[in-house]
């Protein structure tokens, strides 16, 4: 039984390892249906998350374990339970691991350290998503063979954006350069502590990448003061035709959805020859059956 | 009860008068009547107190606590709050208004003074609050808080963001001569964060406070009191960019002092971990850099007072997620310790550490007491500076056991507390029996 809490932690074999581990897990391969027979894995999102959600339940299902989903609507959360008795009371039915999602950075630390079963965490405030990392960090080494010397520029919101953190701490393990790229008011302090290169020029960023990730951006962002609007954002930080003509022929385009068409990126752009954006959604369920198989059995 | 107490041959350590040597002092009826570097003949009936080897010190005088009564008394009370008190060292503290039923008006001030006179331990100085109800809109009855005892007037827990209203606080105050004690944060920058913002808010996803929701408060405030010509004091200042503004204001004369707590010269923001709701205050543990900056302003007196900014919270309170966490830690049983960190590292002296826990602070409030002259009042604090001990909340006297520093070893300890010439504490022991 592991955590899976953040990248942060892991060590670069490791997460090799798990990436090796998720090939067996693609269509097609050997039968793995047997691998968490007998076992319950939890879903317990406090935050809505289809996408995510949905990949965790087919990946344990594809295991063979049963899922017990879990959300706050309707629970007792509403009547004052603290997060902690929940997972406690989730724990008691004897789950082997609870897949966790949300709103406060660090929820699943706390949980992990008053329960017994594996935590594996699914999003947490604006701080990690790392199965959402390691499938990204799967697509690209699917692509390439191997991440090293490579550049991925990341733009968008990267001060809000849990995925920005954990693709940054996965690629940089993986041996990848990372340039993050963004308005001065959506870039946190200290990222170049973390390994980041931080520019706020995306024309000048897109020559150099092998690949770009854009983030969704959340439309409340302008009313928090953030931005000026969405439509200067698109303006100086939207991937669209003209930018699309800057980078390498070869470099290729993710976004970890949903997707704001035509703010962070083009329509055209998302859906090019160069977009990997669904392979990532169906590299999730590989991803995630083995961090599962490596966290829950 | 002994009324005539020999402190004999301690190293006594009285920066106001000056005196860092092994002396003899003598109290009587409450006071102390001599210090004398011979042997002073053993009255009759006098109670002898050896300390050789030990320090013999002032007693310590904290100018920010939160005893939590009126309204939460399961966190804290006047009574428990006074134990947690003399078993640090202290022999006064100033209670800050933000219970629930605030210090805004001289009844509630009565109720925590008689409290305190029945709890029988250290001096409780009650501090009035700026508005009514705290709510940064209108004025409580300072007049009537003074009069009833209070020694500051502040609505800490929360700044006065309004100007204006900062403005009159600060004009109406100069007729009564009592300090205005300010918690800096501007709002508007704080507002969201759960920690300082920098390289671990970012590493950590936590939304971030920047230290200029301090400084640019500080800023304000210093401009108000040049206007006004009042007295302000800064509770737990936590940056560079403050302490860089009081050391001005204080060159151009302007009547301003302020405290650091001990936490925020010990830790620096990595002390949040992964998610220690431990380490969660207002103000937040800020960066090494700022922490270098306070220990610098304490020693060279930029700022006057160690203050703990004791804030009991139950378990529940800190057992969530960082953002939810209640603010705050205590701190009366563990200051000295902490302090006497910093002379061990060399960032203090002996002296200066001292002060800062006496003089200091009851200069910059008008306190009695905070030094050892014939005439002052025999609060005397027994140090042992070589006992070496290991921080254990469960053994708080305090309600309450918030604090980062469980298990965190400490060199020096408080041996005995003596309050108006009375011994409250010793070897471990409140000496007050529950009352009630
Ligand atoms: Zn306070």
């Amino acid at each position: 039984m592991r955590h899976l809490l953040g990248i942060e932690g892991w060590r670069r074999d490791e997460l090799e390892s798990l990436l090796d581990r998720a090939q067996a897990h693609l269509p097609g391969k050997p039968d793995t249906t047997h691998v968490l027979r007998g076992r319950v894995v939890a879903n317990l999102f406090f935050e809505d998350s289809t996408r995510t959600r949905t990949s965790f339940h087919m990946a344990a299902k594809g295991l063979g374990a049963s899922v017990m989903n879990w959300t706050q609507t309707g629970s007792s959360v509403s009547k004052g339970e603290t997060l902690l008795d929940t997972a406690r009371n989730i724990e008691a039915t004897g789950v082997a691991a609870i897949v966790m999602r949300h709103k406060s950075s660090g929820a699943p630390h706390l949980v992990a350290k008053h329960v017994r079963c594996a935590v594996i965490n699914a999003g947490d405030g604006t701080h990690e998503h790392p199965s959402q990392a390691l499938l990204d960090a799967f697509t690209l080494r699917q692509r390439w063979g191997s991440l090293d010397g490579r550049t991925v520029v990341i733009v968008g919101d990267i001060l809000h954006s849990r995925v920005a953190r954990s693709n940054l701490l996965c690629l940089k393990a993986l041996g990848a350069r990372v340039v993050m790229c963004g308005p001065p008011t959506l870039i946190p302090p200290g990222l170049e502590a973390m390994g980041a290169e931080v520019t706020h020029n995306l024309d000048a960023a897109l020559p150099g990448a092998d690949a770009v990730m854009c983030l969704r951006l959340q439309t409340e962002r302008q009313s928090e003061n953030f931005l000026p609007s969405t439509r200067e954002f698109a303006r100086l930080f939207g991937l669209n035709a003209a930018r699309e003509e800057r980078m390498k022929p070869e470099a290729l385009v993710l976004h970890p959805g949903p997707i704001n068409r035509g703010v962070e990126i083009a329509p055209a752009v998302a859906d090019g020859a160069r977009s990997v954006i669904l392979e990532q959604v169906s590299n999730g369920v590989a991803v995630r059956r083995a961090i599962l198989e490596v966290c829950a059995s | 009860m002994s009324s005539t107490v020999l402190f004999r041959r301690g190293r006594v350590i009285d920066p106001r008068n000056g005196v860092d040597g092994v002396r003899d002092v003598l109290v009587r009826d409450g006071k102390v009547v001599e210090v004398s570097e011979a042997l002073l003949p053993v009255p009759s009936s006098a109670e002898v107190v050896d300390a050789t080897g030990k320090w013999v010190l002032p007693g310590f005088i904290d100018l920010h606590v939160h005893l939590r009564e009126p309204g939460e008394e399961g966190k804290e009370t006047v009574l428990t709050g006074c134990r947690a008190a003399v078993a640090g060292g202290f022999t006064a503290v100033v209670a800050m208004p933000n219970t629930k039923v605030v210090n805004d008006s001289g009844m509630v001030t009565e109720l925590v003074l008689s409290r305190a006179r029945a709890a029988n331990l250290c001096h409780v100085y009650p501090a009035g609050a700026i508005t009514k109800g705290l709510k940064g809109e209108e004025l409580a009855e300072m007049g009537e808080l003074v009069s009833a005892g209070c020694v500051a007037i502040t609505d800490d827990g929360r700044p006065v963001m309004n100007a204006a209203l900062m403005r009159r606080a600060l004009q109406y105050s100069t007729q009564f001569d009592v300090p205005i004690m300010v918690h800096e944060e501007d709002l508007t920058l704080s507002s969201g964060g759960a920690m300082h913002e920098g390289p671990t808010s970012t590493r950590l996803g936590l939304r971030g406070i920047p230290a200029s929701a301090e400084v640019a408060m500080v800023a304000r405030d210093l401009v108000l009191l040049e206007e006004t010509r009042a007295r302000l004091h800064l509770a737990h200042v936590s940056c560079e960019g403050s302490v860089r503004l009081i050391r001005e204001a204080k060159r151009r004369g302007l009547r301003v002092t302020s405290e650091v707590t001990p936490h925020h010269l010990i830790l620096d923001d990595r002390a949040v971990g992964d998610y220690d709701t431990h380490a969660k205050m207002a103000p937040p543990l800020r960066s090494d850099r700022d922490v270098e900056a306070l220990r610098e302003a304490v020693a060279d007196g930029t700022v006057e007072a160690i203050a703990t900014d004791h804030a009991p919270h139950g378990v529940l309170d800190k057992l969530v997620e960082f953002e939810k966490g209640i603010n705050g830690i205590v701190g009366l049983e563990t200051a000295l310790g902490l302090t006497l960190e910093l002379v061990h590292a060399g960032v203090l002296t002996a002296k200066r550490a001292v002060e800062l826990l006496t003089h200091g602070p009851a200069k910059a409030f008008g306190l009695p007491g905070g030094h050892l002259a014939p005439g002052a009042p025999a609060d005397v604090t027994v140090v042992d500076p070589q006992e070496e001990w290991t921080v254990d909340a469960h053994r708080f006297y305090s309600r309450s056991r918030n604090t980062p520093f469980h298990g965190r070893k400490q060199k020096g300890r408080v041996v005995q507390t003596w309050v108006g010439g009375r011994k409250v504490f010793e070897n471990g022991q409140v000496g007050q029996k529950e009352s009630r």
